[in-house]
């Protein structure tokens, strides 16, 4: 047996022969040309074809891999539209007097080499694209047709890489996983691979002479085992069975309400980073945000963020979930995230220190910029906020009157905004203490259960020492739960829990019994909680 | 010739989508169209140009539109990064 490790992609196991795909190569010679324009106007056709190959193959990938994947194919048919490339391409056949092949390769080659020497991965990922789509060009004047066929059993597919055009012309269904000795995270093989929910792993440096030989590869581990011995078969055919039936039941419960099987329905939402998180949120099909950290705005830069910058940002949100709840955390910066513009002192305790709504109170004018741009985003969608680190009602109450002054300067300017449910972060002891008196002046709680046991039990999140100590099903944690829901709901508030326990589906019953409302995760969590969920009975 | 400035908010910066539909935009119009950041400029009917430019979240770009309906270009340019980047 041979093991070959490389990078993971995307988990899963497979078992199959495999087999080397082989690229067409196309060997450019140089040639001399009499008549340039004829030349010109044989790129010219070979282009128009090339397009229109690309457009087939968008509309192939929409139907495989959905809108955003397949847009990379209108990207590749813009590329033959760009003045820049074309006009190399005709400049080199009209000075160099050489074929309409020489002058696509070398442009071609100019723009990937421009696009690797970027520092951005996203845009070195791209050059391969370039190349792609000027071979492409290049197959059409030579008179090559390339096909994906693969032939009749399912293979374990390796490759050197594998471009965008090459994945999707393959068939699909012959492909039982991705190995590439080079490729990045981010290149089309990584997302194709993610959305056929197949396992893939690049970086794998493995030899000619295994072609057709039998193969296993664990997605997770990013292990290919040739030759597998029996021991290793047997145990991953057992582990492919797993997952087969665990991948089959989470299908399933797409488009499945939250509800437990006596009928107590609950809200099942997604907490996000970013904007671009949303995609994989609708993917998994929440019921809205749960937590949306506004934090990305504020690190990774030179400046405060300005009210429009912002506003954009949750308007995309609010705009692309169309109509569900998106709970917009304000700035929770401070202990372990930082930002140099803030000129906050050094601080040896900061969990207990200056953080999140202390100093959107002591500093209000950063507060307002940020209340302004989610009011006006409000009127795009249905947005709520909610404040994190609170301790008192007299914040609260604070909060509200600062809330007051930006909805009368909104008015003012004829601004419009919509209806905003107001919420407060449960993460600390003083919170859950004053629970029932907090309950009075919001819609709604989330406890952070991170910061709640971090505080509950004074185990600092950010000592290794004490990680032992710092038990998240600490009775104490869970009675602070408990205490939360029972008084969230004496004052009329519903209660939802954010932190990573939320996704924790060992105790999803207990939660329910308790009377929770909501439950935000990760969006890679919503369809195991959903599971979770519905096979909760409270009636026994 | 009309100009205006823009700070990109999206995350992702100027990636191969956007970059695409700006371009496709801006083709929409008779005039010459610039994209620069800093001291880097294209044309922004080209969307290896354009993409060239590597613009990320938070950085600042200048669109330059001279010749034919310039006002409405720019006009129509702003609002689109406005909306979308």
């Amino acid at each position: 047996m041979l093991e070959i490790t490389g990078k993971s992609v995307f988990g899963g196991v497979a078992i199959g022969p495999v087999k080397i795909y082989r690229k067409q190569e196309n060997v450019v010679k140089r040639s001399k040309v009499d008549d340039v324009e004829a030349e010109v106007t044989r790129f010219d056709a070979a282009k128009d074809t090339a397009k229109q190959q690309l457009s087939a193959l968008h509309d192939k990938a929409l139907k495989e891999v959905g809108e955003t994947n397949a847009a990379i194919f209108e990207a590749h048919r813009m590329f033959l539209e760009d003045p820049g490339y074309l006009d190399s391409v005709y400049n080199i056949i009209r000075t160099q007097s050489v074929n309409a092949e020489v002058a696509v390769a070398t442009t071609g080659d100019n723009y990937a080499e421009m696009l690797a020497a970027m520092d951005d991965d996203y845009m070195k990922a791209r050059s391969a694209d370039v190349r792609d789509v000027s071979n492409r060009v290049i197959s059409v004047l030579q008179g090559n047709a390339g096909d994906g066929s693969l032939g009749d059993e399912p293979v374990i597919l390796l490759a050197d890489d594998l471009a965008p055009s090459e994945t999707v012309q393959l068939d699909k269904s012959k492909v039982l996983s991705f190995v590439t000795r080079h490729g990045s995270t981010n290149s089309h093989t990584a997302i194709l691979a993610r959305t056929m929910g197949i396992p893939a792993i690049i970086g794998a440096d493995f030899a000619e002479d295994i072609d057709g030989k039998p193969g296993i590869v664990d997605g997770a581990l990013g292990k290919l085992f040739i030759d597998p011995d029996e021991e290793t078969l047997q145990k991953y055919t057992k582990q492919k069975a797993e997952l087969d039936e665990k991948k089959r039941l989470l299908q399933e419960l797409k488009g499945k309400e939250n509800v437990t099987k006596d009928g107590r329905k609950i809200n099942l939402y997604a907490n996000i980073g970013g904007v671009g998180d949303v995609a994989e949120v609708l993917e998994n099909d929440a019921g809205g945000i749960g937590l949306f950290r506004s934090e990305f705005l504020y690190l990774k830069k030179d400046d405060y963020p300005t009210e429009e910058e912002q506003f954009e940002a949750y308007r995309k949100v609010a705009q692309m979930m169309a109509g569900k709840k998106v709970i917009i955390r304000t700035l929770d910066i401070g202990a372990d995230k930082q930002a140099d513009y803030f000129h906050l002192d050094h601080e040896d305790n900061p969990a207990m220190g200056f953080r999140a709504i202390r100093i959107c109170l002591k500093r209000p004018e950063i507060f307002k910029t940020q209340l302004r741009a989610i009011f006006r985003a409000s009127y795009y969608g249905n947005i709520a906020i909610m404040y994190p680190m609170i301790i008192s009602v007299d914040e609260v109450k604070r909060i509200k009157e600062i809330v007051a002054e930006v909805k009368g300067e909104l008015d003012a300017a004829n601004i419009p905004y919509g209806d905003v449910e107001q919420g407060i972060m449960v993460e600390t002891p003083a919170a859950v203490i004053m629970s029932e008196e907090l309950a009075q002046e919001v819609d709604f709680f989330s406890i952070g259960t991170n910061d709640l046991t971090q505080y509950t039990l004074a185990c600092d999140r950010q000592n290794a020492a004490v990680e032992d100590f710092a038990d998240t099903h600490h009775p104490a944690v869970l009675r602070s739960i408990e205490t939360t829901i029972k008084n969230g709901h004496k004052g009329g508030a519903w209660v939802g829990i954010c932190g990573e326990l939320g996704a924790d589906t060992s105790l999803t019953e207990t939660f329910l019994r308790m009377g929770v409302d909501e439950l935000s995760v990760s969006p890679s969590r919503i369809l195991s909680v959903r599971d979770a969920i519905r096979k909760v009975d409270l009636s026994k | 010739m009309k100009e205006f400035s823009y700070t990109i908010t999206d995350p992702q910066g100027i990636h191969a989508r956007p970059a695409g539909e700006f371009v496709k935009a801006a083709a929409a119009f008779p005039c010459d169209v610039k994209i620069a950041k800093g001291d880097k400029e294209m044309n922004a009917k080209g969307i290896l140009g354009v993409m060239s430019l590597g613009v990320k979240q938070g950085e600042e770009i200048t669109v330059k539109c001279d010749g034919e309906n310039e006002e409405a270009a720019a006009e129509a340019l702003e609002k689109f990064l406005k909306e979308n980047l």
